[in-house]
């Protein structure tokens, strides 16, 4: 069991005309037998950074910085080395909406079978921790509901007994019951010595199973600390508002709308929609180096 | 008041039976239930949207006949789904999108209703956010001034903050126009804050 340390990561998209600055010097270290959540609005650079850790970008994006699983340098390996050692091994992937995922003419047990055969797994036991049952596995996945295409694609990422499992708003969608019986399988997960990294929008999900909440705004993590802390007393104004936007909170909605990515400001990203901002907040503000750290010149 | 009584519905085999719900002005229903209950079967039948197979559907009074693409009365409903990248052509901007049911270009006004501005407007559904483009959907249901809005679990790609913010415009336009609201969630929290009252579906039997 190693470690994954994502230091300093950036990744641009060089559009005609532009440049998409999807994620910004991003750093987070996840140990085996934690969970972190990563937690922003759609279209905050999430799925960027995970896409990033395992070689899913596209030809045009460009990275820098560095992402380190034990000896391996994730942002440099090949494609080959990828396939071959990282990905369904070392770092599973539970991909957003697994239903549009999984193969349309293949029963869930025969895609299960060839992750097995060639990731050297345990269909059956995968299956088996997954929570399904040996007749879901005999289905088409237009046949399966959507917790249990859940729950196919957990087994898919379980299969290759990865010790990071990586998974992508993996409760959108799904009825809290589901949602909550899948965050308890997470859980186990990381009971076991596993590591999880979640992908989210939902403060609810994110609370239920992380021990760390890393808060991403327009590509930057600019809140990160135990989850308590930062679901409760938040110091960045951004996680602050968004705690409070929760239905069972104040329910208001943050003001204004998240900067263009193609169009950042120089300073705080964050500081045309924030209530404490002065003229300090045009330098853009570092995070701090402590246990529950805030990228913020004025924080709560 | 927009009325199903005694829907029965489903594709091949009925998914609902005999559920009825009313919808007064003004008001806004939850409707809850696990996955499987038939709430966007209740939803799609109620925005004429799906033939029920039997039961009848009223809008203000008036019986509705014609479960077809061009139905007249379809106008008086608005409808947000649940994913807003199958629901808008790839290929308009989202200034087209809203401007689709209105038949011109103008959609300032609506636009600044849910708070897009210019440069998102000239953008195509790639190239924003989920909850940009919910706005956008939400702003295009609201063009021709719907009596009666369902909304199929609209927030549920949604962060915290743009789900509130999409409830507060749809509660200002209520204010404004005395519209009726069906809000389907699975949000048990969302509802209790965001509808008057909530109508649970139960689970269905099993198969």
């Amino acid at each position: 069991m190693v470690n994954l340390e994502i230091d300093r990561v950036s990744v641009r998209f060089a559009l005609k005309g532009a440049t998409v600055e999807a994620v910004n010097d991003v750093s987070l270290r996840i140990r085996p037998g934690e969970c972190v959540a990563l937690v922003g609005e759609s279209g905050c650079g999430k799925t960027v950074l995970a896409s990033a850790l395992l070689g899913f970008l596209p030809g045009n994006a460009e990275t820098s910085g560095s992402a380190r699983l034990g000896d391996v340098e994730l942002l440099e390996a090949t494609d080959h080395e990828l396939a071959t050692t990282i990905r369904g091994r070392q770092i599973g992937l539970v991909p957003q909406s697994p239903a549009s995922h999984l193969t349309p003419v293949r029963t869930a047990r025969s895609q299960l079978a060839e992750a097995a055969r060639v990731l050297g797994g345990d269909a059956a036991k995968a299956a088996e921790r997954a929570g399904l049952e040996p007749e879901h596995l005999d289905r088409y996945p237009h046949e399966l509901s959507g917790g249990m295409a859940q729950r196919v694609a957990n087994a898919l990422a379980l299969v290759g007994d990865p010790w990071l499992l990586i998974a992508d708003e993996p409760t959108t969608g799904l009825d809290r019951d589901l949602v909550d019986g899948l965050l308890d399988e997470f859980r186990r997960l990381v009971d076991d010595g596993h590591a999880v990294l979640l992908i989210t929008h939902d403060l609810a999900a994110a609370h239920r199973i992380a021990d760390r909440i890393a808060v991403m705004y327009a590509g930057r993590i600019v809140e990160v600390g135990p989850a308590h802390e930062v679901l409760d007393s938040a110091r960045h104004p951004y996680s602050r508002g968004l705690a409070n936007a929760l239905p069972e909170r104040e329910f208001l909605p943050i003001p204004g709308q998240p900067p263009l990515l193609t169009d950042l400001p120089d300073g705080c990203a964050f500081a045309p929609r924030c209530s404490r901002a002065t003229a300090i907040c045009e330098d853009r503000p570092v995070l701090t180096d402590d246990p529950h750290a805030v990228a913020c010149h004025r924080p709560c | 008041m927009l009325t199903g009584t005694d829907i029965t519905a489903g594709y091949r085999s009925a998914v609902i039976s005999g559920v009825s719900l009313t919808v007064r002005p003004g008001r806004t229903v939850g409707l809850a239930g696990p996955s499987g209950s038939g709430k966007s079967t209740l939803a799609r039948v109620l925005a004429l949207l799906h033939k029920p197979f039997s039961g009848t559907v009223e809008i203000d009074g008036e019986t509705v006949t014609g479960f077809r693409f061009k139905a007249a009365q379809r106008t008086r409903i608005g409808v947000l789904f649940q994913q807003p990248r199958l629901s808008v052509d790839p290929r308009f901007t989202l200034r087209q999108a809203i401007a689709e049911p209105l038949g011109h270009q103008e959609v300032g006004e609506l636009a600044d209703l849910v708070m897009l501005t210019g440069d998102l407007l000239d953008r195509r559904p790639h190239e924003v956010s989920d909850g940009q483009l919910q706005r956008a959907c939400l702003a295009r249901a609201l063009a021709l001034n719907p009596r009666y809005l369902i909304c199929d679990e609209m927030t549920t790609m949604l962060d915290a903050s743009t789900t509130a913010a999409l409830v507060g415009v749809i509660r200002a336009y209520q204010a404004r126009t005395n519209a009726g609201v069906l809000a389907i969630s699975h949000d048990a929290t969302l509802l209790d804050r965001w509808a008057d009252e909530t109508v649970r579906l139960s689970a269905p039997p099993p198969r």
